[in-house]
Formats: C-alpha cells, structure tokens, sequence
C-alpha cells in the first residue's frame, strides 16, 4: 500500500498530566488543533495488542454499562476468528445519548471530535473490522461531518442519525437502527459481539470510551491509571444538573467523592436532598452519603452504579417521590410497547408513585408498588423495566421517611 | 449417570433453557398450562418464572423437556426458543 498523502508534522507532544483529558485541544478542536495537543495516531498500523493494553489499563464502558472495554472486544475477535468464512467485524461508535440527563457525549462530539474518531478508528484496526459506523443524534451531526471531512483516513466511517428517544442508545436499538431504521430494542438469543449487524460480530462502543481509547493506543496503560483508583482507573465525563448553580460537564478522576464532583459546579451541599446518580435508571443518594464516590466498587453496597455518569441534584426544596414519580412517568411513556410486562408495568408503577407522592392515604401503596418493581424485572428485551425498578426501589427507600409522612397525609415539603 | 428429576431445590443444572422473546410474547398462556411447575402468569397473563434464576431463559430440568418442547410447537406468537445447556450427548 503505497498511498500518497501528505502526513502533517507534527511535534512530539507530552502527555495530558491532569485530570484534563478529554478536551486539551480546546473548544471545537479542528483536526490541526488535536494532533498539535495529542499528537499523530497512527490507527491503520494498530492490532490486536491493544487489547493488552486496554486489559492493563483497566478502562470500562462510559456508556451505561461499565463493561471493560477489553472483553468486549476480544469477544468479537474470537468471534470473527472461529467462523468458517472469517466474517469480519463491525464496530459502531454510540453517540446517541438518550439519557436526558447526560451532555457528556453531545460535549465531546462537538469539542473532541477527532479522540472519538481515532479511537473508532485504532478499535476497527485492533479487530480487523471491515465496516465502521458513527450513531449520533442530529444535533451532533455538524461537528461530527465536519471532522470526518477534515481526515482522508475516516472517509468510510457511515454517520448514522440517532432517534431522539430514551432507548434508541441501547445496544441492539442501535443495531436495529442502522440495519432496519428502527430503534427499538431487539430479542437476542446471541451476543451482538458473536452475531449482530448483518449477523456479524458487532461492537458498540460509547464515544467516552473511544475517546479514551485513543489516548490509550498513544500514551499506553500506565499513562492511563496514572490517575484514579486502581478499582476506578483513568478519568470519566460527569454531567452535574438539577438543582444546581452551573450545570454542565466535568472530567474527574476516577473514584472521585460526589460531594468533590458537586463543589465543581457550584452546589451548597448543605441545601442538598439527594443525588439521583447513574441517570433515570439509577439510585438515589441520600445527603448524607455523598461521601461515597462514583465508582462501581463504591456505589454497589448502596445498589448504585455510575452508569453514564450522571448527577441529578435534588435540593431540600424539592419533594423526592414527585420527582421519582415523574421519572417513572417519563420512562413509563419512553417504554419501546413492544414486551408486554414493561408496558403494562411502568404505567402502573408511574400511577403508584403519584399516588404516593400526591398523598393517597393507602397503606398497601409501597407494597403494591414493590411487588409491581418485582414483577416487571428481567422481563424484557432490554433492561428498561429493570432499570426502572431499580430507580423506584431506591426512592422508597432513600425517601422513606417523606412516604410516611405522605401516607399519613403530609407532605413536609413543595413538590413543585 | 443416569438422569433424575429435578428437585423444586435440586442442584443439578438445567437440561435446557427456555428463552421467552417478551417482543413476540403476547400473554395467551399456553406455555404455562403445560410447565406448570416452571411458570405461572403474572397480573396481565404473561408469563412469569417461578424458580429459575433468569426470568427470560427459564431453567427446564430432564422430566419437562417434552412439555417444553410442545410450548415451543404450540405458542401461537412463536416467542419460545429451547436452548439446550451444557454438554450434549
């Protein structure tokens, strides 16, 4: 392969040595302003060895999951190594972002494009993929077309526009999305790494954890563990909204305490209900836990997880069963109706928590709703119903002194 | 080894795993008339796992492989798969 192309100089650069990762070239980085602030990737050149270096590194999805990104991948080369004719993988970069919650992925695509498309780029090398697609919502669409024009290396890299609902970023929704424009989750009796886009071994991968895959495959891991706990190595995009003075996105240090991760935007914490943590299918935290910092390993004894990295603050003015209950309402409408328990359950789940909340004075409430919470979990496509489960669960339990008060009759607090 | 029943608190895996695709599953009941031990319906008539650990790929021992097998013949939405565990033969 002889190709002719005038490869920029490009100086050595040194390595980001803060918890500013993700966004060193700047605002809106032109592909000129990235390599001056990473320097050259060579992503054709890449191969399987980074897969060593993504298991040494410790790196785990940023899109919901938290799945380390390594297994994954070597799931879909064996994948594509056992079968007869060699079907060669696909890899698609998840931008979708349905979590209504979460800037973090529309923030990067639009000031880091070109972390995402190399990291996109060394994980199709790493695996042999043969086609490679980019699944983001159509207000990312300008940012993203613009830097994939800036490269002649990302020339084949299919921009797909993402539903603008809450599932359209579950995995088999995208799949479902690129192969037949419907993003709604599919039944799968097979691992998408084994048998997914046009039955191939298929990787969707979060744009964060992409983007720290570029800078992985450039400056190794130890580079990458250099910050944050060996259980929450590397950094992560946190998304901070709410009851709060500047919502927005903040990189952070793995295993960083909530209440360090609010201080950056401003929250008087003495003001502070709880934290709904790890989005709408997440737990909430009580004030009064926000020690605890956002990692797997930490939040697990209280049912949580980080999730995409999202911190919703709820302030003492607020009532925590109103604002659960519009949740589930919301993800109750957000449900795909296509398996029976989900559509029946969260309505019905969404219809108790309002009656909580809106001060039914019915004592069998909270155990109708535990029973509902029961019956809709692992009955579904995908894990909506479970999900919300979990996030009602943990309102009754984190609220449940404000649910006495609200079965007696009184609310202590506005609910609006 | 020669093949038992499993027992409500037996230990021995699974012969098979009945998966239920909740997309195509429309409640009709057929699958729990004749696994009556593995599955009961819940408030809607859906289908819902007694004792198996996964509520969509339900754990179906060596003495109702028959029965399963007709669910999956006769479940007139076709959402039942049965997936055979561990060795075969």
């Amino acid at each position: 392969m002889s190709a002719t192309r005038s490869v920029p100089v490009v100086q050595a650069v040194t390595p980001p040595a803060t918890t500013n990762r993700l966004f060193v070239a700047g605002a809106a980085a032109s592909h000129a302003a990235h390599l001056r602030s990473y320097g050259p990737l060579a992503t054709e050149t890449i191969t399987n060895t980074l897969l060593v270096a993504l298991e040494a590194s410790g790196l785990t999805g940023r899109g919901g999951a938290g799945f380390a990104t390594w297994r994954k991948l070597a799931a879909a080369d064996e994948a594509r190594a056992d079968r007869v004719l060699r079907s060669s993988p696909i890899v698609i970069a998840n931008g979708a972002e349905g979590e209504p919650r979460s800037t973090k992925d529309a923030t990067l695509l639009q000031n880091s494009p070109h972390l995402v498309i190399d990291g996109l780029l060394a994980t199709a090398s790493a695996i042999k993929a043969s086609q490679v697609y980019l699944y983001t919502v159509a207000e990312n669409f300008r940012a993203v077309q613009h830097a994939l024009n800036e490269r002649p290396d990302a020339r084949h890299i299919v921009l797909v526009e993402a539903a603008e609902s809450f599932i359209s970023g579950e995995a088999s929704a995208v799949v479902n999305a690129i192969e037949n424009g419907i993003a709604l989750p599919t039944d799968r009796i097979r691992r998408l790494s084994d048998s997914g886009l046009k039955k191939r071994p298929t990787i969707v991968q979060n744009v964060e954890t992409l983007a720290h895959i570029a800078l992985i495959a450039r400056y190794g891991a130890r580079w990458f563990r250099s910050i944050g706990s060996d259980r929450d190595p590397g950094t992560r995009l946190v998304t901070v909204s709410g009851d709060v003075q500047h919502e927005g996105v903040t990189e952070v240090a793995g295993d960083t305490p909530l209440r360090d991760i609010l201080a950056t935007r401003g929250v008087d914490r003495s003001n502070v209900l709880a934290v709904l943590v790890g989005g709408y299918h997440g737990t909430w935290v009580a004030a009064d836990n926000l020690g605890v910092e956002l990692s797997a390993a930490a939040l697990a004894p209280l049912g949580g997880h980080p999730g995409a990295g999202v911190l919703y603050v709820l302030s003492k003015q607020r009532c925590g069963l109103q604002a659960t209950a519009d949740i589930v309402q919301y993800l109750a409408n957000e449900s795909a109706r296509q398996c029976g328990p989900c559509m029946f359950g969260l309505p019905a789940m969404a219809g108790v928590l309002t009656r909580i909340a809106s001060g039914h004075r019915d004592p069998n409430l909270r155990r109708e709703l535990r029973e509902l919470s029961d019956t809709v979990a692992g009955r579904g496509s995908c894990h909506h119903p479970d999900g919300t489960a979990r996030l009602a669960l943990s309102a009754l339990s984190v609220f449940a002194d404000d649910a006495n008060h609200h079965l007696s009759g009184r609310c202590t607090r506005q609910s609006r | 080894m020669a093949a038992r029943t499993l027992g409500s608190t037996g230990t021995r895996p699974p012969a098979a795993r009945l998966h239920i695709d909740w997309t195509r599953c429309d409640g009709r009941g057929l699958c729990t008339e004749l696994l009556p031990r593995e599955l009961t319906r819940d408030r809607w008539g859906y289908p819902l796992a007694t004792k198996s650990a996964s509520r969509s790929d339900v754990g179906i021992g060596e003495s109702s492989l028959d029965a399963a097998n007709d669910a999956v013949a006769l479940c007139p939405k076709l959402a039942l798969t049965l997936i055979p565990t561990g060795k075969t033969g």
